[in-house]
This record gives structure tokens, sequence and C-alpha cells, in this order.
């Protein structure tokens, strides 16, 4: 087994590990990147994204108005109902500076948003979305000299009392050992590891599709967590949000999602209902929407609409399944005739009257229904009839490694590991404990990236 | 490709890319294509030739091959460019040239046409190519009614095939009923067109490959058409020159027809020469195989026009100038020939696109 030698190891090529690359070869640092997907699938989930949560005090040319830092941190704790509020303020501290040390890469960002994701003053977007950010950020990390191998999996790690040695890395059929002063643990979650999903969710797990990399298997995570890692967040805890069932098993990314649901009823394969579908504006609903239909017998639903509101929600990937009456589009979906008539009629004769607005919590809603529909309840009686089948589509998972300020691991003693750091979604769930706040995953990563990279580096030289 | 594979592969790359939405500021297309919740056949061709070739969107997409979604916008829209170039093709029996065009083939046109002018004049009048002559006097060697004959009935021909072709097309995909264009909005798609601001609207400019962006595509771009626009000034204001006042060819070297045709002819060697180039350096990812003999066959005809109409204008006064003259109209009888059906329609029908997305822009009030 041949042995390479460098300063800093960086396992993972998303956006955190990169981070961490430049951040410790513009310190002087010999890097290697070492990325488990082959070259067109690097990058990991970051490779999904689209933009990055940036605090502000005063109009940027990218975001206008103001952002102050403790709004940012109540959206966060809104969501996450806790965090590890000395991490939180760092990162939310910090994300100001972001976009000026990304340019300085090559990253370019989409002007102003014209307002259609309600994100314009909160997220600044990348100009092409998160694989265009990666490509900027491999191409800088190629110019200043980073290593970067492909195909590199690492199988094992040695860590021993928090002191990493090495890393052993199968790539290309055969292992070989990487050395370093010090490592940066970039290497995500565990969400496209089926079996480990199967622990939480039982067999539930074999009907989840997988939103992102298939490469996110959590094997470092597993690694460290036996090396004496302190664990953070909610071992079973997954974000979980509702796609189309002909999705692919894993990386469709966004395109999969699918925004019809406030608009008609879902039903589960009995043809019965299950869930208010209009309890709440869809992008503050649509991740509970996952683990109500991973609780559903087959971990299957069918969203289902009229013609009506053909055209008031963002268009599908899939088709719709469409029929001319609801027993054909029973039998279409395969879910009984007779007890998906009896919802339908159930639920045609609740709704009362009101003045249908997508754009408000309107005064459409059922009345002596359980369970009800609380708003943009409209009958559903107009054909043609369209189904979007649903599945559990999971975007990560929250079990991470506890980190400190520097982003060092600390161990199961409580003490800081002497020079293994983490960043990105292995250890987002410090920050993270529940839910989703747009953009906030990119700027855990960025900011600690660039505090891990900064530290191996420094440890490195010492 | 047959069209109903391409129509389907069309619809599915932009319904995804409408799904998605991450390259929306890139260029006209994915705002264009946003407009619209599903694609018909007239908006797939109409997107096609909106997109400049870019590439930006290959290398951002999440989703291109090896993705099973295998989405590819700036081929799939290449194809497409050329599946309405035949589609609106007048007459159409002749859109079969599309496919058949090549460096060779065009070499191989220009000698034939030269070859015959070379055989009529041998035959009509021999004395035209005799040793000695040293007088510039082209039309000694082709008469003017002769050039004017020969030249204006197949530019009258040129100009109607591309005329008939182009409002096909504009019909296709701006049928009666579809917001039509204001002044303001055809004033902005002619500089969009002439500054070709799609190759760099998102940035530095368009790539070559991922993560290299360079001006260069867009500067021999602006060389090939700007020398071609003098070139063919310089031919109208010869015209003129001759019908109105009586001044005949050849003109003095400084003079506006010569100068403007010097000017244009440089262009017209560099722009084509540097996109030759160019051409083979791009990643091959980004454009359509089957459309490597179309370029390649109006670059060569455009740079073989300029070279041996810069060349005639060094060599007039000399013995050569009776068979330079007659290779430099075969030459350009072969580009006249071909321009309907080849790259060159790719100007009108972009120039369309855009037309077309500035007045859904103007409809829609967005900017």
């Amino acid at each position: 087994m041949n042995t390479r030698e460098h300063d800093v190891v960086i396992i993972g090529g998303g956006n955190a590990a990169l981070c961490a690359a430049l951040t410790a070869r513009a310190a002087g640092a010999r890097v290697i990147v070492l990325e488990c997907a082959p070259r067109h699938f690097r990058g990991g989930n970051s490779r999904h994204t689209r933009n990055l949560r940036v605090a502000h005090s005063a109009p940027l040319d990218l975001l206008p108005g103001d952002y102050p830092e403790d709004e940012f941190l109540a959206d966060l704790l809104r969501v996450s109902g806790t965090t590890n509020e000395a991490l939180a303020q760092l990162v939310i501290g910090r994300s100001s500076g972001l976009p000026e040390w990304m340019r300085g890469h090559g990253v370019r960002f989409q002007t102003s948003q014209r307002g259609t994701l309600h994100l314009e003053r909160t997220n600044a977007f990348f100009l092409g979305g998160g694989k265009a950010l990666l490509n900027t950020y491999y191409a800088a990390a190629e110019r200043m000299g980073v290593d970067v191998l492909y195909d590199a999996e690492v199988e094992n790690l040695e860590v021993d009392g928090g002191r990493f040695g090495g890393a052993v890395v199968r790539s290309g059929g055969r292992a070989q050992g990487i050395r370093g002063r010090a490592v940066v643990l970039a290497a995500g979650g565990f969400e496209s590891n089926i079996a480990w999903l199967r622990e939480a969710w039982g067999p539930a797990a074999d009907n989840f599709i997988i939103r992102g990399t298939p490469f996110n298997t959590g094997r470092v995570l597993r690694v460290m967590l036996d090396a004496g890692a302190q664990p953070v967040g909610d071992p079973k805890a997954c974000h979980a949000v509702a796609v189309d069932a002909r999705a692919p098993r894993f990386d469709g990314g966004i395109v999969t999602r699918l925004d019809a649901v406030p608009l008609g009823i879902v039903v589960n394969a009995l043809g019965q209902r299950f869930y208010d579908e209009g309890e709440d504006f869809w992008p503050k609903r649509y991740a509970i929407w996952g683990s109500l239909v991973a609780r559903q017998p087959g971990q299957i639903a069918y969203s289902i609409v009229d013609d009506k509101v053909k055209g008031r929600f963002m268009p599908s990937v899939f088709p719709p399944i469409e029929a001319g009456s609801m027993p054909e589009l029973a039998r279409s979906i395969d879910v009984p005739a007779e007890a998906l008539g009896a919802t339908i009629g159930a639920f045609n004769r609740a709704v009362r009257p009101g003045t249908f607005d997508h754009a408000t919590l309107d005064d459409c809603r059922t009345e002596g229904l359980a369970p009800p529909k609380t708003h943009w309840a409209q009958r559903i009686d107009v054909p043609p009839f369209r189904a979007y089948p649903l599945r559990p589509g999971i975007t990560f998972t929250y079990l991470g490694l506890t980190v400190d300020e520097r982003a060092r691991v600390i161990m199961t003693n409580g003490m800081p590991a002497e020079n293994v750091y983490a960043a990105g979604e292995i250890m987002a769930g410090n920050i993270l404990r529940r839910g989703y706040v747009a953009g906030v995953g990119m700027t855990i990563g960025t900011v600690f990236g660039r505090i891990a990279g900064e530290g191996a580096a420094r440890h490195a030289s010492r | 490709m047959p069209p109903a594979d391409l129509l389907h592969r069309g619809e599915h790359t932009l319904t995804v890319c409408n799904s998605c939405r991450y390259c929306e500021q890139y260029c006209a297309v994915f705002p264009a294509m946003e407009r619209r919740l599903t694609f018909s056949d007239a908006d797939l061709v109409y997107l096609g030739n909106l997109c400049h070739n870019c590439g930006e969107c290959l290398y951002a997409c999440q989703y291109a091959p090896p993705h099973e979604f295998g989405i590819d916008v700036p081929r799939t829209m290449a194809e497409l460019r050329l599946h309405s170039y035949e589609e609106d093709c007048w007459p159409r029996p002749l859109a079969r040239a599309f496919r058949r065009q090549g460096a060779l083939t065009s070499l191989v046109l220009a000698a034939g046409f030269s070859a015959i002018l070379f055989a009529a004049t041998v035959q009509l009048n021999p004395s035209a190519l005799s040793p000695g002559r040293t007088d510039a006097e082209f039309y000694a060697v082709v008469p003017h009614g002769v050039m004017v004959a020969v030249f204006g009935a197949v530019g009258g021909f040129v100009a109607l095939a591309l005329g008939v072709s182009v409002w096909r097309y504009w019909r296709r995909i701006s049928p009666r009923g579809t917001p039509g264009p204001t002044p303001r909005a055809l004033a902005r798609a002619v500089r969009d067109a002439l500054t070709l601001r799609h190759l760099h609207a998102s940035g530095p400019d368009c790539v070559s490959a991922e993560e290299a962006r360079a001006p260069w595509r867009r500067w021999w771009h602006h060389a090939t058409l700007g020398g071609f626009l003098l070139c063919f000034a310089s031919t109208s204001v010869a015209a003129v020159y001759h019908a109105a006042f009586g001044w005949e060819a050849p003109h003095p070297y400084t003079s506006l027809p010569v100068l403007l045709g010097t000017a244009g002819g440089v262009g017209l060697v560099l722009g084509p020469a540097g996109q030759w180039w160019l051409r083979r350096r791009r990643d091959p990812a980004l454009a359509d195989p089957a459309q490597q003999g179309l370029d390649a066959s109006l670059l060569v005809l455009l740079w073989l026009t300029s070279a041996t109409g810069l060349l005639l204008l060094a060599l007039r006064a000399r013995t050569v100038m009776g068979p330079l003259l007659l290779v430099h109209l075969g030459v350009v009888l072969a580009l006249f020939v071909t321009l309907p059906y080849g790259k060159f329609v790719h100007g009108f029908y972009r120039l369309a696109a855009l037309v077309k997305d500035a007045a859904e822009r103007d409809a829609d009030g967005s900017v």
C-alpha cells in the first residue's frame, strides 16, 4: 500500500470540504481532497443547493433591505427549537462576510430575485445553482494546487484518543493510505444509507426516496462515533418531504418536489385522507409531509386535484395521472374506487362557500370533516381529475459530531480532538436540531468549512 | 434523429428545466421558458433559436448526463435549431442540403463554379485571359451585364428563399393572436442581436469548457458579421456609383467601395478563421455533431470569399487578375447558393426569436 503525505486531509467533496480546502491551501498547507463520488457527481448534496442565508445590517448589492442577526437567529430557533447558541451566533455573525469571500474565489451570484421564492431579502442565490458553485470552487482549488482524488471512498480512519494519523482510501479498486497532520471531516450525513435508515424507520425505509447524493453513506460519521466522538442531534431524525413517487431513487434533487398538495386532497392507498392539506402555506408545511406519507401503508399517497386549479402550482417534472372520472382515476392509481368515491363525496359535501385565494390563508374550508381542510378547500368536481403519487423524500439526517467554535470534534470525554475538525452536514446538527431554514445548511458549511480549514492548516504548521 | 424523438426530448428537457429554474439568470431562454407551463413544437423551435449556445447551463446542470434525466440544453437546442431550418426551408425539397454541407462540399462547389466561369470565358471571351493584361479591367474579363445578370438572378433567388423561410418560421413561432413586436421591442431585439448580449448576459463571457470563459467567440463573431456587412455596403455603394454616376470599377484604393471592402475583407478573413480555431478547441459536448459540416461550410466560403477578394484587390493590375477574378466570382456564387440552406440562416432565425422574446417581455411587463 503506497502512502501519500499531506498537511491537511479533507474527507468529502461538497461545499464545506471545498471551503476548508481553499482556506487551508491559502494558509500554505499541502491539501488533499478525498471525494467519494466520481468527478461528474462530485459535490455531495451541495450540487442540489441554490443559495445561502446571509445576515446583513444594510442593503448589499445582492440583498435588499436588512436581515439583522437577531432575526436570523429567531428564524433558526423557530424551526429548530433548540440550538447550540454559541455556534449559531458564530455562523450568523460570520455569514455577512461570506459573499465577499466567495466572490474572491470566482463565485457568481444572481442579481436580486423577483421575489417568487420570498427569499430575496435573506438569501444570496448562486448563479446557476450549487453545481455551478462547486465547479467554481474546484477550479479555484486546482489553480491553487489542491490535490483532488475522485472515486476515493474512505474505508477507515486512524483515530486514536482524538488524534488522527491517516485514512485508508479505496480508489480504483485498490486501497491506499493517506497520511496527514490534520483532517477535516466534511463527508455529510447518512441519508443514503438505507440500512441505517431502517434502524430508525423499519422496513418503511425501503420505500424512501433519497433526494440527494447516493454517496452520503455515513461511513465517516460511523467510524468517528465508534472512535469515541461525541454525537449530537436526534439519531433517528431526518428531514423528509413529500416528493413525486416516480422520482429516481437518488439524486432527483429539486425537480421531484410537488406543490399541488394544498390545492386538492391527499389520500393514502386505501383511498382515505389523513391530514389537513390546507393547514398552512406549502413552503411552511412541505417538510412535514414526508413523515406523514412515511406512516401510510406502503409509504405512498396521492395528491388529487381537479381541472379548476390547473396552472396554479409550479409545473411538475412528471405528468399527472389523468382521468375523466373519479372511478377511472382510482383504477389508474390502484386505489379502491368505492373508498376514493366516498372520500371525495364526503369532502365535497363538507366544503363551505368561501373566496378562494391561493396567496392568502383564505376562508375556503371544510366543516364537520375529519381531518378538516382549513384553507383552500374547493370541491373536486371539474374533470379531468389528476393525481400525483407521493413518497417520502429524504433530504438529510440530523445526527452529527459535536464540535466547538474552532470546528474541533469533541470526544465523549468532553475534550476536543487534537487534529480532527468537522464541517458541513456532518456537524450541522449542533445548530439545526429539527426542520429546515432555506439556505442555512450552506451557510453553516461555508462558515465552518473556513474555520476548519484554517484550524487544520494552523495545526499542521505547528 | 427523427423529429418526433427530438421534440419529445426537447419537451422533457424543458419540463425538467421548468421545475428547477436554477439557470434562470444565464440568458433569455429560461425566463421565456418560465412564461410557459407546457411546450408545443412551436415553443421548442422558438426557444431553440433563442439559445445562443453559450454553454453555461450544461456545466451548471445537476441533471446533465450521466444523470438519468440526461439534460443537455445546449445540444438539444442546437438540434431544435437545425430542425427548424429544415422545417421552414423554401423550397422544401432543398432542406436536405442542411445535412450535406461541409468544408469539402464548399470547396468542390466553389471550384465547380469557378471552372464553369473559366470555361465560359475561354469560349466566349478568349482574349480576356491573354497574358500581359495589367489594366485591372474586371469588366473586360466578365462583362458588367453578365455579372449583373448572374448575381442579380442568384441574389434575387437567395433573398426570396430566405424571406419565405424566415416568414414561415416567424408565423410558426408567432401565430396570429400572440403579442406582436412594438417598435421598442424591435429595437431591443436588434440591439441584443448586434451586441450578442446573450453570449455574455450573465457575466464575463460564454464558456468553451467548464469554468473556461473568454470573449473570443463573441469578438470573432463580431468580426465576421461586421466584415460581412461592410462587404455588403461596399458592393451597394459600388452599384450606386455605377448606376447613378457612371463611375465604374476598378475604383481607386482610397475610394469608398474599396475602403469598405478592404475593412470588411479583413474582418471576414480574421473572423471565420478565429471561429474555426475556437470551434476545434470548444468542448464537443456543447455542440450537435451533425452540424459540424454546416458550420464549416459557411466559415470556409466566407473566408475564401474575403481572401480571394483581398488578393484580387492586391493583384488587380497583374496578369493573374483574370483567373483570380473568375475564382473569386466562383467562390461568391458558391457562397450565395448555399446561403439559404446553410448556417447563414441562423442569424435571421435568431433575430426572429429575439423579436418574439422582446415582444413577450413587453406584453407581460417584465424587463
